[in-house]
């Protein structure tokens, strides 16, 4: 069943029992009164009463105990609603008795006993209500003994209420003892009391108030109630008695104890409310300082927002904060004061010697109260200063005045320090993040580069009828500078180039594209190899920086001589594998780096060498990565075995020894990792 | 990680070089031989004996003082280059353009 269909069914079940109690009895009393037979028992009253009320609490229960809603004070106002409608209903009914005076009717005591019992429905229907209000204002910081308490209370109840219904007595006396065992309980569970303190000062004069009221509708009802079922028992004695209800007389006890316990209680908690709520600003203030380091605030903003704080929580005059640190310079933020003032106040601080905290890079934090006293023309008399630290280093410092001398007491203190922590904190978090955009940016820049360098490097290389060439590259992660190409210059002529440019990252991307340019526009016109690498250094001199050089090997191939021209500029010894003599050799010739010498000077240093090629040769291009790349041992993998490597097999097509090549360079690294770019390009002759 | 001390011995300006000169640690070596030229002194010698590896950016600062030190009328004598270092060295060409010695002996000689 739905709760909604539970509250409709409850409250049909309460109003129904309700309605027969009232006829059962009255027909009892009636019959009785006149002498008349009797056609219900005795103990249909008492049973009906008891549904009656137990439908009432159900009803209630749910109503109540499911609503959403826990405002205090929205509670309590349900409680005074329910009393106001019920006494103005009982009330109504008082006006009819009046206007009866002391008529015939006024006397009947059926017609008493019916006044009577509507009254007490309206009376069970507020102590019920009241009884689930109270129930969630102690329950709300529940324990699990307090909830074992509160369960037993309510079953104990429940029992009273079947007492109630039955028609026979056990024992002697046992109803009042039960009666004063559930007081006694009501009194212990009525200790909780913890919702007083969620309450604000006006929450609490309201709560108090309310319960007054509360307390007031109790002791009226009680009165009403007691003075009729006295006046009704004077006359007859077949009624229902509610001084003999367990149930009723529990409830009223447990609602009044536990009203007087909260008046009393809100009572004492309204000085100290203040406190509470002075607390509740420190936290919020320091969820704002800790909240202020989203991305569109700033440091300055952090600083407003700790003297603010500061300010607001410990109740200060006026206050300052110096700021003097390399990246923002000597700043104030100040609050009521300026800085003339702040100026005479550490004056004076210096000439009466008293150092300490306002000294940038002392971390005394001291309460200055008495040292204020001396100061003429000065309202303040008591000041604290607290240092904003940032990874261990002062950066600024909070100070606040007051001008009441010991005006700062612990707490004060206390919370200040959190405060001027937290900003640190905030700051520092501040910083971290805007290091790790920037940081960020530069590796979005270094991408970039390596997609330049990579988009620098030929598709395809350059083949001939004569030869077929195959070529390999492979960026380490930091962006380097290998280089190589290769041109048609005309139908028998073909240039080649490998270069490796100094250095790494943006800058080396940048050399490599000056030399891509210089190929492009040297190649074209035909020269000399020695030719190419002076116009070369020549150019290059102009635009590389100071410490850097580029390292290359230039070859032109003339198919028609079966020949190839080439000059080293300070580039790793070309490999070449003659098929004739069954072994390979690097070339020893001389030269010099493009950038070392930025003179005319240079071609003195450049050699031309020329050799003939036959079909099976094989001419290997390589970076120094390759030979320099080495393993866990910290051995290179050196000249030696890249020699060995081409030599076992030369009889493979070009492409085969590229990708022998390659394997045995990274079975010998054992690393997919690399340290600086590899790039090797294979010519084999046809 | 790279170490430079400057010695003052007799007539000459001595710097040790200890460790790896890469990207980055090619700066403090930079640094020191400007240092060194600053303070006045035309004879230095370079003890690379305890020179384990050079990159590119190495070789750079080295090869960026040449025109300075011929300008300067300055004297700089390196000794005691590995088989290693030495080799790149003489690939790029700069011991055409630099005075490199086996020994401190020869250097000194060198020197005059």
């Amino acid at each position: 069943m739905s709760s909604k269909a539970i509250i409709r069914f409850s409250a049909l079940v309460a109003a129904g029992s309700w309605i027969g109690m009232l006829l059962t009895a009255l027909s009892i009393l009636f019959s009785k009164n006149s002498g008349l037979d009797q056609s219900i028992g005795d103990e249909v009253p008492p049973i009906l009463m008891s549904l009656f009320i137990f439908a009432l609490f159900t009803f209630y229960k749910f109503r109540i105990e499911r609503a959403e809603s826990i405002n205090f004070v929205d509670l309590l106002w349900k409680v005074f609603v329910t009393g106001l409608i019920a006494t103005i209903v009982s009330l109504f009914f008082q006006l009819i008795m009046n206007m009866l005076g002391n008529t015939k009717l006024a006397e009947n005591v059926v017609f008493l006993n019916f006044i009577y019992l509507s009254n007490f429905g309206l009376v069970a229907a507020f102590l019920i209500s009241t009884f689930i209000v109270w129930k969630r204002l102690i329950l709300y910081q529940k324990s699990r003994f307090l909830l074992t308490a509160w369960k037993v209370f309510e079953y104990a109840l429940l029992l009273g209420l079947v007492m109630n219904a039955l028609p026979v007595t056990v024992v002697e006396n046992f109803e009042d003892v039960y009666s004063v065992i559930l007081v006694l309980m009501g009194l212990v569970l009525s200790v909780n009391m913890k919702w007083v303190a969620y309450l604000n000062f006006k929450q609490k004069w309201k709560s108090i108030l309310l319960i007054a009221l509360a307390m007031f509708y109790l002791g009226y009802f009680s009165f009403t109630l007691v003075g009729a079922s006295s006046d009704i028992a004077d006359k007859t004695e077949y009624f229902l008695d509610i001084r003999e209800n367990i149930f009723i007389i529990a409830l009223i006890s447990f609602i009044f104890i536990y009203a007087l316990f909260s008046l009393l209680v809100l009572l004492f908690n309204l000085p100290t409310s203040s406190v509470f709520e002075q607390k509740l600003e420190e936290v919020v203030s320091f969820q704002k300082l800790s909240q202020s380091i989203q991305t569109e605030q700033n440091e300055e903003r952090v600083y407003e927002i700790l003297i603010e704080s500061s300010v607001n929580t410990v109740f200060a005059d006026a206050a300052w904060i110096e700021l003097d640190n390399e990246k923002d310079g000597h700043k104030y933020y100040t609050h009521k004061i300026d800085v003339e003032g702040i100026i005479r106040i550490k004056n004076h601080l210096k000439a009466n010697k008293i150092k300490g905290i306002l000294d940038q890079g002392s971390d005394k934090t001291k309460n200055l109260n008495k040292y204020l006293a001396t100061l003429k023309g000065s309202p303040y008399r008591s000041m604290i200063a607290f240092p904003i630290k940032v990874k261990g280093e002062q950066e600024a410092i909070i100070v606040l005045l007051k001008d009441v001398s010991e005006g700062f007491n612990r707490e004060n203190s206390k919370i200040i320090g959190t405060f001027s922590n937290q900003a640190g904190i905030s700051i520092e978090n501040f910083r971290l993040l805007t290091e790790a955009l920037q940081n960020e940016r530069y590796k979005e820049e270094l991408k970039i580069a390596k997609n330049v360098q990579s988009s620098l490097l030929p598709d395809e290389v350059v083949q001939d009828d004569d030869y077929t060439a195959a070529a390999f590259s492979e960026a380490a992660d930091e962006v380097g500078g290998d280089y190589y190409d290769t041109y048609r210059i005309n139908d028998h002529k073909v240039a080649m180039i490998i270069s490796d440019v100094s250095g790494k990252g943006t800058s080396a991307a940048f050399h490599m594209s000056q030399m891509k340019g210089v190929f492009y526009s040297l190649t074209q016109h035909d020269i000399s190899p020695k030719e190419f690498l002076d116009s070369a250094n020549n150019a290059l001199s102009r635009c590389l920086d100071k410490a850097s050089f580029i390292t290359t090997s230039y070859f032109v191939f003339d198919s028609s001589k079966k020949q190839v021209e080439f000059s080293r500029a300070g580039h790793c010894p070309t490999l070449y594998y003659s098929k004739a003599e069954g072994k390979a050799t690097y070339f020893q010739n001389k030269g010099l780096g493009l950038g070392i010498l930025r003179n005319e000077g240079f071609k003195n240093y450049i050699q031309i060498d020329t050799f003939f090629y036959s079909p099976g040769d094989i001419l290997v291009l390589y970076t120094d990565g390759i030979t320099e790349a080495s393993n866990v041992k910290g051995e290179e993998y050196g000249y030696e075995r890249l020699k060995e490597t081409i030599e076992k097999h030369s009889a493979a097509p070009v492409e085969e020894i590229k990708k022998e090549i390659i394997s045995e360079l990274y079975a010998f690294t054992g690393t997919e990792a690399i340290d600086d770019d590899y790039t090797v390009l294979i010519v084999k002759f046809n | 990680m790279v170490d430079v001390k400057r010695i003052q011995e007799g007539n000459y300006e001595l710097l040790t070089v200890v460790g790896d000169v890469d990207a980055s640690s090619s700066i403090e070596l930079d640094t020191a031989i400007e240092e060194a030229i600053e303070s006045g002194g035309k004879k230095f010698l370079i003890d690379c004996s305890s020179l384990d590896y050079i990159s590119s950016a190495g070789l750079g600062v080295f090869m960026s003082y040449i025109e300075e030190f011929r300008k300067r009328d300055i004297t700089m004598i390196i000794y005691g280059l590995n088989e290693k270092v030495a080799n790149v060295f003489e690939i790029l060409g700069l011991d055409q353009l630099l005075t490199i010695k086996q020994t401190k002996e020869e250097a000194k000689a060198a020197l005059g």
